[in-house]
């Protein structure tokens, strides 16, 4: 059974696609010139005028735009049309510095919940469904982009937001909640919590998950499936773009469609800023083709992924991206190596451990260290000292296989690590406190 | 002829033990004999207790890492060289010890000592065939 929720675009042939998207770049660099001074002088300083971007193929001609120019031109540089246009303000979470703030006309608001709309969709959702959302509420995001999807599916929304497990379970249970969007890692937490109550992955009524906002593996996707009995999807996005949404797994789990018809995407090399080819691994940039308030244009997300054209048996025609590597802004680079706490946790995780760990880096006689503090579980725990030292040393190895760098490894008790109900903070780097 | 012995995972820190042992006290759980394996991080609790499987269900809904681990009790009397004597039958035999703990309790002169070894039968064996009687769950239950 495919469901799509604007078919005609998302199955439409990869060239009208991209005659598409040529005509919405060309008409939007021209929007961004005159509207956005800031963006202009960058386009001067490199000596681009709209006239010489025609279509997609001079998508490279355009400069590029980062975090930091966001920062710079907080908090109303980047507007590109009067702000009694608009009609809401998001935020970025602030943890990797200053906060990043998106504003939306209704138009641009229209257009990012239909791109959520087409990931429940795809997810299985339709008009039926009870959709349970406990993304936060607010500034952030995942909340009023999933909560406004389901709106335009027709579902029932559960408008929960995030934290009170308790309350989420009853309500899950009593009203029957049959699509679950949250972060992988409380999906996580409440599939813990159930099992804790009693409940098997039968007792409830959840067929789907739809799980974002942060790095997630394919074990801690295979645990979420089997603890809740459902079938978990990812979703993708940024603040900057517009929130969740901008690509989404369909039933094939097999990367994420890029809603192409709005985002347009590049791979560059993170060091040159060269556009690299179909299949390469390198930085996700993306061009906003429709949007009106906030419409950045070649936007480094610090996203490491790979792109693909190849046909999907789903019948979406549009690009799909690999699961990110995790941000660059949690890219740790350690004694020189660069390091992703997704990588630990696929380790931890094909080792027999649970995903709950924190990772301390810090910096003693000029060396960096990594301590990989992990809950011990039962199948794990021994009664001599001699067999716990020996698991922590088995699982350095196996964190030292993969990263090629020496952990020290802290087995401590269970459920000392602190839970989240947002986004999970893993990292702890006090090398920062030092500098 | 093994005895079950709890085992709990303690974190290094202040007041983790006294949790522990605050839990078995409230629940009317007695202590028979415990012994305490500690490294920088972390301790290995060990202990015999009066209702073993009172104390799991108490310690696991409290989230506590605990699990069972069978052991052998020995009965030793009062003597000098006892338990050398004990620990040289094992050695002849080459069963070689992991850990070993006393009883808190003491029996009508005689001494229990608990013995974690990787074959508990053949320990047993050994120790029963060089006079030593061995301690069951009914000598833990009339303590």
């Amino acid at each position: 059974m495919q469901r799509y929720y604007q078919k005609d675009i998302e199955t439409m042939p990869q060239e009208r696609l991209r005659e598409l998207q040529s005509q919405k770049l060309v008409k939007q660099v021209r929007h961004v010139y005159e509207h956005v001074p800031y963006y202009r002088d960058l386009m001067e300083k490199k000596g681009v005028t709209p006239d010489e971007i025609r279509g997609v193929d001079d998508l490279y001609k355009l400069p590029f735009l980062s975090k930091n120019d966001l920062r710079e031109t907080y908090p109303y540089g980047m507007l590109a049309v009067p702000l009694s246009d608009c009609v809401r303000i998001q935020s970025t979470s602030g943890t990797t510095g200053k906060r990043v703030i998106a504003y939306y006309t209704q138009h641009d608001i229209d257009l990012w919940e239909e791109c959520c709309a087409r990931a429940i969709m795809a997810a299985g959702g339709t008009r039926d469904d009870v959709v349970q959302v406990c993304y936060g509420y607010g500034l952030f995001t995942g909340g009023p982009g999933l909560n406004g999807g389901s709106h335009k599916v027709g579902s029932l929304t559960l408008p929960m937001s995030s934290g009170n497990t308790e309350r989420q379970i009853q309500f899950m249970m009593d009203l029957k909640a049959t699509i679950l969007c949250c972060t992988p890692s409380y999906a996580a937490y409440i599939g813990e919590s159930l099992k804790e109550r009693g409940y098997k992955p039968e007792d409830n009524c959840l067929k789907a998950g739809i799980f974002g906002a942060e790095p997630w593996t394919e074990e801690m996707r295979h645990d979420i499936e089997a603890s809740l009995g459902i079938k978990a999807y990812d979703i993708y996005g940024l603040t900057e773009t517009s929130g969740p949404g901008v690509s989404f797994e369909c039933e094939e789990q097999k990367g994420m469609h890029i809603n192409e018809d709005h985002f347009l995407a590049e791979i560059i090399d993170p060091d040159t800023g060269e556009v690299l080819p179909e299949g390469s691994r390198g930085e996700l940039v993306f061009t906003s083709l429709d949007k009106e308030a906030f419409p950045l244009l070649r936007y480094r997300t610090r996203d490491i992924c790979v792109l693909t054209r190849k046909k999907c048996s789903c019948g979406r025609t549009h690009v799909r991206m690999s699961k990110p590597m995790g941000r660059s802004d949690d890219m740790l680079i350690i004694r020189g190596v660069n390091v992703f706490p997704s990588q630990i946790e696929t380790v931890l995780l094909n080792e027999g451990y649970a995903p709950n760990y924190r990772i301390e880096v810090d910096r003693a006689n000029n060396s960096d260290t990594l301590d990989v503090y992990v809950e011990l579980v039962p199948e794990q725990f021994s009664d001599t000292v001699s067999g716990v030292t020996a698991r922590e040393k088995a699982l350095a190895g196996a964190i030292k296989t993969m990263l090629g760098i020496n952990p020290a490894v802290h087995l401590v008790a269970p459920k000392t690590i602190e839970r989240s109900e947002g986004k999970a903070v893993r990292v702890i780097d006090k090398r920062k406190l030092h500098d | 002829m093994a005895i079950k012995q709890l085992t709990v995972f303690v974190e290094n820190r202040r007041g983790c033990l006294a949790e522990i042992t605050d839990l078995l006290a409230k629940n009317g759980i007695d202590m028979r004999a415990l012994s305490i394996a500690d490294t920088k991080d972390f301790g290995i609790l060990r202990l015999i207790v009066s209702d073993t499987q009172k104390a799991l269900h108490v310690l696991r809904e409290n989230c506590v890492l605990v699990q069972t681990t069978d052991v052998i009790g020995v009965k030793l009397s009062d003597r000098t060289g006892e338990l050398s004597s004990a620990l040289a039958a094992l050695d002849r035999a080459g069963i070689n010890v992991e850990y070993l703990y006393a009883f808190l309790t003491r029996v009508a002169q005689n001494a229990y000592v608990v013995l974690r070894v990787e074959d508990n039968g053949a320990a047993a064996d050994v120790l029963t065939k060089a006079g030593f009687a061995m301690v069951g769950e009914d000598d833990i239950r009339a303590l």
